[in-house]
């Protein structure tokens, strides 16, 4: 598998699930914050699958089992709870990985260092949305545990080593767990005691293996490419 | 000399003060005086400005998540994005004269403001993406540049840092159409759909004929409006003629042609029965659009009440701490007051 079809596929899978926000946000701000991460995701994505072959055969000709992408990204956006609980997990997991790729000189050095700019605004953001929602009413406080709850066994997934990937993927999950357990207790929520590996999905995403609702995720995305064969846009 | 007859000297001595700035070409600013129905109109425009930027996030949205490349897609979301920062912009143009936001919000949730009556018009395919970004938002750049000169200056500078962004997403629709014209058969015939089912609905845009008008008269004098809906109708009809053929698409009106005499093109009439019913309510869309805004919005107070819950926890936290490491906030802001003095 290469691995930059992995590191692009959760960019090109996460920008189009926050995509669907667009028009219906809850404040007039986070139209624009979420319509922004969705562009510098959809940038990496491009970047990396450009690494790999043409960016438009590879996100529109693929079908679900080609797919590289972790399950946590292709998770529906559910309430706004969930869509902040699944870019905290991963915008943390990003940050700590692009800033190991940035300083390691390996095949991705360069894209890392560009990313790790936009992923600390991510992270940042998804952040104080959950010190917000954790420690702001009662309603939102239960729908971001629920959230947080929800999404916690795909995240095991995340810190499977990809092959091609030159990270320290022990430190990667140590990392990423000191800093989400430290959000969550600052946003007085209780860090999920449940397994982060489903019994099935660890690893999965990385070997086409999906969740139900990314086929038909692809199949609204590709349609249109689909139906005009060779076509240029 | 008594009260009333001071008091009405003084609102004259305004009136006239108001009326030599806007003879003069000068900027009204948020803190000049200015006639009540000069800011209600004010207030009326420029609010439903704002609500045209936010509804027309969704036919727009409609596509992204369908995309036919990689590019368009980041182009699109960059332009619904921008959408959603002109809305932020006028918003805030329309607080400086004292409505607050929640408030215009919650007329046009509930029918009292209108917002542009384009937006309530399905985008059917790909290639109305492209018909929005060369004629709609065409449309609205020949209408708001002049808005750039407008003697209210929040509103003009609003429009000036608009209008920038506009110029590129009508350049990007008119790419994009121009890839389709010039692609496959189907999307040349995708594109020419697209203008057919555009293009009266751009006219309308304008408003209604001069004649028809009802704010138009005291907005020119006002100079809040520089030029006729009709004037700026016809400047748009212009304009767009030749882009149409070097498009290589045609326009849906077999009663336009160049008129010598004129200097400018014919064209022929307007369907104004179609835009009175839609302005009412009765277009294609209009339920659907303001359906969502609404759901939205409501789906969302929950968290809105967490961020304003959150804040005040934070503000209290934080007295509490100046309260402690000082004795007093205040104190301090009495000693300010006093140094200032």
């Amino acid at each position: 598998m290469s691995a930059a079809l992995a590191l692009g596929d959760d960019a090109l899978v996460l920008s189009h699930r926050l995509g669907e926000w667009a028009g219906h946000a809850p404040v007039l701000e986070e139209e624009v914050a979420l319509a922004n991460i969705a562009l510098d995701l959809l940038g990496q994505a491009r970047t990396l699958l450009s690494l790999v072959g043409d960016e438009d055969e590879l996100a529109y000709l693929r079908e679900e089992r080609a797919f590289r992408n972790l399950q946590l990204v292709e998770q529906p956006n559910g309430d706004f709870a969930h869509t902040i609980a699944r870019q905290l997990y991963f915008s943390t997991f990003q940050r700590l990985l692009f800033g190991q790729l940035a300083t390691g000189g390996g095949e991705f050095a360069a894209l890392a260092a560009k990313a790790v700019k936009e992923v600390a605004y991510h992270q940042d953001h998804a952040e104080q949305w959950t010190l917000r929602l954790g420690d702001g009413t009662a309603e939102s406080h239960e729908r971001m545990q629920r959230a947080c709850d929800a999404l916690w066994r795909f995240t095991g997934e995340m810190f499977q080593p990809v092959e091609g990937v030159d990270a320290d993927w022990e430190a990667l999950r140590s990392g990423w767990l000191e800093s989400v357990t430290a959000v969550l207790e600052r946003a007085t929520l209780t860090v999920p005691d449940t397994a982060d590996t489903g019994a099935w999905s660890a690893g999965a995403g990385r070997q086409g293996l999906h969740t139900e609702s990314f086929g038909r995720m692809l199949a609204e995305m590709q349609h249109l490419h689909r139906s005009h064969p060779g076509a240029s846009w | 000399m008594t009260a009333v007859t001071a008091e009405t000297t003084a609102a004259t001595t305004h009136q006239a003060r108001f009326d030599a700035a806007v003879a003069a070409d000068e900027r009204i600013e948020p803190r000049d005086w200015m006639p009540d129905d000069y800011r209600a109109s004010l207030i009326r425009q420029m609010a439903q400005h704002a609500h045209s930027e936010i509804i027309g996030m969704q036919p727009e949205a409609n596509w992204i998540t369908r995309a036919p490349s990689l590019r368009r897609k980041a182009i699109l979301m960059a332009k619904v994005q921008d959408e959603a920062g002109h809305g932020l912009y006028l918003y805030s143009a329309t607080e400086t004269l004292g409505a607050g936001r929640d408030e215009l919000l919650d007329k046009l949730h509930s029918g009292r403001q209108k917002y542009s009556s384009i937006f309530n018009y399905p985008t059917l395919t790909w290639a109305d993406v492209g018909a929005i970004g060369w004629l709609v938002d065409g449309a609205a750049i020949t209408n708001q540049v002049p808005l750039c000169r407008c003697s209210y200056g929040p509103y003009a500078r609003a429009m000036v840092r608009i209008c920038k962004e506009e110029s590129f997403h009508q350049r990007q629709g008119y790419e994009l159409l121009l890839a389709l014209s010039q692609g496959a058969p189907a999307q040349h015939e995708m594109a020419q759909d697209a203008v057919d089912r555009w293009w009266w609905p751009s006219l309308m845009m304008f408003g209604p004929p001069d004649d028809a008008s009802a704010h138009s008269a005291q907005s020119m004098a006002w100079k809040i409006k520089r030029h006729s809906n009709d004037e700026l109708r016809q400047r748009f009809v212009d304009i767009c003629v030749p882009q149409a053929e070097a498009l290589g698409l045609t326009l849906p009106d077999p009663d336009l042609r160049w008129n010598e005499e004129r200097g400018h093109h014919d064209f022929g009439a307007i369907d104004w029965d179609e835009f009175w019913q839609v302005l009412k309510g009765n277009g294609p869309c209009n339920e659907q659009r303001i359906s969502q805004r609404l759901k939205a919005h409501e789906e969302g107070a929950w968290v809105r009440e967490a961020a304003a819950a959150y804040a005040a926890r934070a503000a209290s936290k934080k007295s509490a701490a100046s309260d402690e490491s000082d004795g007093s906030g205040e104190k301090r802001d009495e000693a300010q007051v006093e140094a200032t003095a």
